[in-house]
């Protein structure tokens, strides 16, 4: 096991990786940029060292000092969390050519997977559901009109470039495919220098449902059971529940083996993480996969009583996983709800100065936090300040565990979306499990 | 006229300069915070009177950003 990693990020999950590595007895070093020079992550890391300016690409995304301060702290590994380099294919080949270990997959992975049509063509090669379509180039609007017949409205056209929903386009007919076609193909040019297409079947109205896995450098392959994490705002997750009350046990059973299959047939390595879209009918198809330890893991944590961050320092230091799948079991149900700093009502970022906190506490009440009375939440990084995760052996549970955690959680001096947390728990839409990725949508225009 | 910001965050881009005429709707700064960009538009037609902020400064709900006349 490592006796030294640096931890390449911030925030809650700066911490959270600190918290088992002092369990494990690892020693961690911490980077942060000058507006977080007095952030709890760095008060916590045994030692900790300033990378630059508040912006990201000035501080947390640069990858040399990071490695140079890796190299002079002498770590064994890197950490680097969600998000910011987590992803960055470059980056862990810095790593290792600094002979210091990257904690998640092969760089060859990472690219593999962060590109969308080459992810989809290796999916469809481990027999992975993708959504019907063509993942090559169209070569005119005829061609478009042809696939789009044989797919069946109403369709997606899409920039292969794209990505954060720009570049997309729905077309629910022939008119509208031809009336569209030219202006998406500009965008494309215009946004992303490339104006290359492809077309995808619309699912509409669809679950987001996901599944952990853990892979060694064995090939040894267990999945943890999926998530289902439809309550989204901007495309980002804001409440999340581990088992999905959408899936049931063979439909459960199925997903873990058509993911599992997927991780072997890609050689994966460490924890990783496949979306799926389903649809009304059961469906599911591949949306991407997360090479990286996911903002939601500890819903995870909880039904299986791992420590996901324990079990990627073990992968990364050569293990091999301690359990097989028939070993690991699921139990209860855990629910997590994201706390954004932000307006409850138009969700814009809302940075400022907490005067005062105070979190809900309880035998099945996690909280994972980056704040404290007086900690300035500033406007360079991300809204997340902190995650709150219930517990209960049934589902009814969790989320009684959740309205009352809500009911007592505290935050002065921004503004938060925890009005909107309690308003979703509270909505017999949430409460009769299925759930789609409108879900916030409909919940407000009922409340009109 | 005054325009105001509608959320807390950084200037990222001023769009118009003192004496360019704007129509409604159009939008005149665009606001960053927390890797959201938010775009700010006139709500009616004018010209641009005084800019009140600068590229990278940090401004809270409700600031005057720009006034209109």
């Amino acid at each position: 096991m490592f006796k030294k990693i640096l931890i390449a990020n911030r925030g809650e999950i700066a911490r959270r990786i600190i918290k088992t590595c002092k369990r494990l007895g690892i020693q961690t070093v911490a980077i942060y940029s000058e507006a977080d020079n007095n952030a709890l992550h760095v008060r916590e890391a045994d030692e900790s060292y300033e990378v630059g300016k508040p912006r990201v690409n000035e501080s947390y995304l640069q990858m040399d000092k990071i490695i140079e301060v890796a190299k002079a702290a002498n770590v064994d590994a890197i950490h680097p969390g969600y998000g910011l380099l987590s992803e960055n294919a470059e980056f862990a080949r810095k790593c290792g050519k600094a002979n210091i270990v990257f904690i998640g997959p092969k760089a060859t992975t990472i690219e593999a997977m962060g590109d969308k049509i080459n992810a989809r063509l290796t999916m469809s090669e481990a027999d992975v559901p993708i959504v019907p379509g063509k993942t090559t180039p169209l070569s005119d609007v005829e061609e478009a009109v042809k696939l789009a017949e044989e797919i069946g409205y109403p369709v997606m056209l899409k920039a292969s470039a794209g990505g954060g929903g720009i570049g997309m386009q729905l077309a629910t007919d022939e008119e509208n495919l031809r009336k569209i076609y030219d202006g998406t193909k500009t965008r494309a040019e215009n946004f992303f220098g490339n104006g290359a297409m492809y077309i995808e079947k619309y699912i509409d109205s669809p679950h987001h449902i996901e599944v952990q896995l853990l892979a060694d450098s064995f090939g040894n392959v267990v999945y943890l059971w999926e998530r289902e994490c439809s309550i989204q705002r901007r495309n980002q997750k804001v409440v999340e529940e581990a088992p999905s009350p959408f899936v049931d046990e063979e439909l459960r059973k199925k997903l873990g083996e058509v993911a599992t299959k997927a991780a072997k047939h890609i050689g994966y390595v460490s924890a990783g993480t496949i979306e799926f879209l389903m649809d009304a009918q059961k469906n599911f198809y591949f949306l991407e996969m997360n090479t990286r330890l996911q903002v939601e893991h500890p819903v995870t944590e909880w039904i299986t009583g791992l420590d996901l961050v324990e079990q990627q320092l073990l992968i990364a230091s050569g293990e091999k996983l301690s359990f097989t799948q028939q070993e690991v079991q699921l139990t209860g149900h855990a629910i997590e709800a994201r706390i954004y700093a932000e307006d409850p009502k138009t969700f814009y970022p809302s940075p400022g100065t907490i005067q005062t906190v105070s979190f809900p506490e309880g035998e099945n009440v996690r909280n994972d936090t980056a704040i404290e009375n007086g900690i300035a939440v500033t406007p360079f990084y991300d809204p997340m300040i902190a995650k709150l995760i219930t517990y209960g052996e049934t589902r009814e549970l969790a989320i009684k565990q959740m309205s009352e955690a809500l009911a007592t959680y505290k935050i002065e001096g921004i503004k938060t979306n925890i009005p909107v947390l309690q308003e979703i728990v509270a909505h017999p839409m949430y409460e009769s499990g299925n759930y789609t990725t409108k879900f916030i949508e409909i919940m407000r225009k009922k409340g009109e | 006229m005054e325009i105001k910001a509608s959320m807390a965050g950084n200037v990222w881009k001023i769009v118009v300069a003192v004496g360019e005429k704007v129509e409604e709707g159009q939008d005149v700064v665009i606001l960053e915070s927390m890797k959201m960009e938010i775009p700010i538009a006139a709500e009616e037609a004018g010209t641009v009177k005084e800019v009140l902020v600068s590229e990278g400064s940090f401004v809270n709900e409700d600031d005057i950003l720009m006034v209109l006349e």
